[in-house]
């Protein structure tokens, strides 16, 4: 029976795991989680034992389901895999070696810098979303909402639902942009008027092009400015105007996080895994879903898991699959010309704006360093060598400098020093 | 203003509270069974717990283990994501800092 082992229990590896298993596989499925959904199905912890389904509990039992699962290298195709809390000591190290890896690794949250980012108070659109669903906590009592894409919708809704005031949800792009790029009527369009239904309901204002320029405070954001800008993202003097928030929420998109697959050896294509028409990467035996192949939503992640799980036990994706997995692709590319990115937000930085939130490089610093080459652009600023290894600033980094953003990180996620010195392996 | 856990009474989910409580540099917050740590300090009214290497005050920003923003010391092992690992109760929580002698 060929083994198949899926990391990542969003939308692509559920539906992976569920495919593989329809083909005949033995499916393994781990994630750092301690519950499957990834972050588009976050839900409250059991404990919370709240009125809410349960799924994914019968397809999980018929596979090998590890939680609380963290690979931190890959070489060839043995996986490096440590078992128990989340950055805690003596975790439990495995090793797997699959006739078959399907990534399903997903997307963190890009967003851009301004002025005043890094205050806390300032948070990701996903980490309020992911407060607010996982465990019912508002980031804030009055927030703010902002960035690109169609994302700062739910999460508008989920800060509602814990009951904050959502003072404005801004999107950067002019209406006729997004308007164009969702082409009306759409299959999604329902889904649009439920949110600006929610919206209008509590009174929240959704205004198009504008922008966060600069969020302010001691040691906390206690307001946030914010400007209009043209269709290329350039700021209008002049047309400034200050929220006072306790919350500030902004995404512009997301960013893959392809490290293991960089790990396996596998092409990428400006940072996205590059996949053949079943989901197989450059690399024999290694099939690529959801978001690290381009982002797309739940939607498309599901459908390309899908085909890939079907490919990875062996077994030849259907045409219907294969053709769910095209139509939900189209729609995301369609989004994606919806809500780009605007070449002149750069214009809303300082010289002094941190950019590596983790080393603190300000704006300045890396505009001097710029022509030095990326290794001594790394050196002599520092950015994007702390602890998130430019998890966050990379993609940043790499558009204000030029060059390309290099996923390579040897160590996928951090293990502790003693936990690698550790010669003892633990056997399933 | 800031952070808070939405009452169990006013929440539509339904759910169960099981009070724990954790100390933060010795201080006690409480807090339910299945909250991380980010989310018992937020509900709590703190929004930072660790300060750069400039002195800066940092807390929660991906929310999702990428940024490690919101690194903190839990019963004695430091670099620990607030946001990624729940708490138990009785953790003793350490505020860090990656300030030179600090």
């Amino acid at each position: 029976m060929t083994q198949v082992l899926i990391i990542g229990a969003g939308p692509a590896g559920l539906a992976a795991a569920e495919h593989a298993l329809e083909a005949g596989a033995e499916v393994t499925v781990l994630d750092q989680a301690d519950a499957p959904g990834g972050q588009y199905h976050r839900m409250p912890p059991e404990v919370y034992a709240a009125r809410h389904p349960r799924r994914w509990t019968e397809l999980l039992g018929r596979c090998t389901w590890w939680p609380e699962s963290t690979v931190w290298a890959l070489e060839n195709r043995k996986v490096h895999v440590l078992r128990g809390e989340p950055d805690g000591t003596g975790r439990r190290k495995h090793t797997i070696e699959p006739d078959a890896l399907v990534l399903a690794t997903g997307a963190h949250d890009r967003t851009l810098p301004f002025p005043g980012w890094q205050l806390p108070g300032v948070f990701t659109a996903g980490a309020a979303q992911a407060l607010a669903k996982g465990e019912r906590v508002a980031v804030g009592r009055r927030v703010l909402v902002a960035g690109a894409g169609p994302f700062l919708l739910p999460v508008a809704e989920s800060l509602l639902q814990v009951g904050a005031e959502v003072v404005a949800v801004m999107e950067a792009n002019p209406a006729a942009t997004v308007l164009k790029g969702w082409g009306f009527p759409t299959a999604k369009a329902g889904e649009l008027a439920r949110y600006a239904l929610t919206l209008a309901r509590h009174r929240v204002p959704y205004h198009f092009g504008r922008v966060v320029v600069e969020a302010r405070g001691d040691d906390r954001v206690r307001e946030v400015v914010t400007a209009r800008v043209r269709a290329d993202w350039s700021v209008v003097p002049g047309t400034e105007r200050t929220y006072e928030v306790d919350a500030v929420c902004v995404g512009h998109g997301f960013t893959p996080q392809p490290e293991l697959a960089v790990a396996a050896g596998c092409l990428l294509d400006n940072g996205f895994v590059r996949v053949g028409d079943d989901q197989r990467t450059t690399v024999t035996d290694v099939f690529a879903a959801g978001e690290i192949t381009g982002i797309g939503g739940a939607e498309a992640a599901a459908a390309e898991g899908a085909v890939a799980g079907c490919a990875a036990a062996g077994g030849t994706p259907s045409r219907e699959l294969r053709n769910r997995r095209d139509r939900a692709r189209a729609f995301a590319k369609r989004l994606a010309r919806a809500h780009p990115i605007g070449a002149a937000w750069p214009g809303w930085l300082h010289d002094n704006t941190i950019i590596c939130r983790c080393e603190e490089t300000t704006y300045g610093a890396l505009k001097d360093a710029i022509g030095s080459g990326p290794h001594a652009l790394k050196l002599g600023t520092r950015a994007g060598l702390g602890p998130c290894q430019g998890r966050i600033c990379g993609p940043t980094v790499a558009e204000l400098c030029g060059g390309a953003e290099r996923h390579h990180r040897p160590i996928v996620q951090p293990i502790r020093l003693g936990e690698l010195a550790d010669p003892k392996e633990t056997h399933p | 203003m800031s952070g808070y856990l939405l009452p169990r009474d006013r929440d539509p989910i339904g759910r169960t509270d099981t009070p724990i409580q954790i100390t933060v540099d010795g201080t006690p917050v409480p807090g339910i069974a299945g909250q991380t740590v980010a989310g018992i300090l937020l509900a709590a009214g703190r929004t930072s717990w660790r300060t750069t290497r400039s002195g800066a005050p940092r807390g929660v920003f991906c929310g999702i283990g990428a940024c490690f923003d919101c690194f903190l010391t839990v019963n004695g092992v430091p670099d620990v994501r607030a946001c990624r690992r729940r708490a138990a109760d009785g953790d003793e929580i350490r505020t860090q800092s990656r300030q030179e002698g600090a």
